[in-house]
């Protein structure tokens, strides 16, 4: 008698041994505006090529709650901008082979960054206390939302960073020439135009 | 004028007496890379980007300040120039706040384009995100400070070109800043010719036309060689009493 669990199980293992030799890509949204992933998803029909060589095993686009372990290659969009960051950052940097700033947030600060000239108490004053109603103290004590680090920083001023895509966002050729660099074991080579922050 | 007859980079070349290396080295077709420096407004040596090797001494020479001389071998693009050249564009990266992204000169500016093209593709050094002013009290520019690379390619086109010397430099070191009269808001300043020249030789972001955003900010320099060549080649006096000048 098959049941639907065994014909899941089933499905688990077929899934399982489809993925096996597939290079495992993560994608990660720290303090950025999505805007690089958004970019990522503008590759069109290069992500069914994608899709025949990876497998996609944590992203803002693929419901997984945990930062899984053994990863190949992580693209990290966005800033370190509170201690969840910080927190993240560390696990992808232990969990990846390869970890890659994926846009100006994550290679300079960027838009994020625009805060560091303003105490963070100044500026959640600023623009969630002195506002209408009750709003969480963004403390570390209260749990309720991740307390901002004194200063936002790149990503490589907090992990190792083994290599950078500039751009804000980057456009997709520069992240496909980045990608399938990565993907092939080759080191990541930009031209000139491909470097350009902005 | 005296050939002289120097190597660069191990090639024999030949240059004019007088001339600076600079010059002499963008003849050959080999790009190095300037930010303080302009064609028409007197060299500074400042930015430090165009320094070269000089066989005859330890020192490291701004190419644009130096003159070539008979006999010299210089190298431009040694490992050592590049990784400073390199150094020296994350320094002043890491010294203001410069954030392409949201600049008036985004896709245009030459702090950017000198970065990528040396493969810059991140800053190794602590942002040291200054608190800088903008001073948008003129009535057709702005200055933004947090652009502003200290080229000083506005003092000097202001004084020589305008001959108005509104734009001058205070302070020393990382706290130095342009100004416009004694440091009095560029909208009050009486000696300001609101010519724009100093907008359109700067080459980020600090100087822009006011009401430009995001990457809407476009410069030009050719107005400098016109109106210098009309200056010394007096090309804009009336020859025979006619009408003949060029306009």
């Amino acid at each position: 008698m098959t049941t639907l669990a065994t014909k899941k199980t089933a499905r688990k293992a077929e899934k399982a041994e489809a993925a096996v030799g597939k290079i495992r890509l993560a994608t990660a949204w720290l303090g950025g505006c999505s805007g690089c992933h958004m970019s990522f998803l503008d590759l069109d029909e290069k992500l069914i090529d994608l899709a025949e060589t990876v497998e996609l095993v944590y992203s803002p686009i693929a419901d997984v709650k945990e930062f899984p372990h053994n990863v190949d290659v992580t693209l990290v969009e966005g800033a370190v901008a509170n201690v969840d960051h910080l927190e993240l950052a560390e696990k992808i940097r232990q969990r990846s082979k390869l970890v890659v700033s994926f846009g100006d947030c994550a290679v300079t600060g960027n838009v994020t960054s625009l805060r560091n000239k303003f105490p963070v108490e100044d500026l959640l004053t600023r623009v969630y206390h002195e506002g209408p109603g009750a709003v969480p103290r963004g403390g570390e004590t209260d749990k309720i939302v991740p307390a901002l680090i004194p200063r936002v920083l790149p990503l490589h001023q907090v992990i190792e960073v083994d290599a950078f895509i500039p751009g804000c966002p980057p456009d997709p050729e520069r992240i496909w020439a980045a990608v399938s660099a990565l993907l092939a074991g080759e080191p990541v080579v930009l031209t000139e135009k491909m470097r350009m922050f902005g | 004028m005296a050939v002289i007859t120097m190597t660069i980079n191990d090639e024999l070349v030949s240059g004019v007496e007088g001339q600076s290396l600079l010059t002499l080295i963008r003849e050959q077709g080999i790009e190095l890379p300037t930010l303080c420096h302009l064609e028409g407004l007197e060299a500074r040596g400042g930015c430090r980007l165009c320094l070269v090797e000089v066989q005859s001494t330890h020192r490291l020479l701004p190419a644009c300040t130096t003159t070539a001389q008979e006999g010299m071998a210089i190298q431009t693009h040694s490992e050592r120039l590049v990784r400073y050249r390199r150094m020296i564009l994350e320094l002043l990266f890491a010294e203001r706040n410069h954030v392409c992204a949201v600049c008036v000169m985004n896709g245009r500016c030459e702090l950017q384009d000198e970065a990528a093209k040396i493969g810059m593709d991140h800053v190794r050094y602590d942002y040291l995100v200054p608190e800088l002013p903008l001073d948008a009290s003129h009535d057709k520019f702005i200055i933004d400070h947090n652009r502003c690379i200290l080229c000083t390619r506005c003092v000097s086109v202001c004084d020589s070109v305008e001959g108005a010397h509104t734009w001058d430099v205070m302070g020393r070191g990382v706290n130095s800043r342009v100004i416009t009269d004694l440091n009095q808001p560029w909208g009050v300043s009486r000696s300001c010719t609101s010519c724009g020249k100093c907008v359109q030789v700067c080459p980020t972001g600090a100087l822009a036309n006011k009401g430009s955003t995001v990457a809407e900010m476009v410069k030009r320099h050719d107005f400098l060689q016109w109106i210098l060549d009309g200056r010394e080649k007096k090309q804009w006096v009336m020859q025979n009493g006619g009408s003949e000048g060029r306009r």
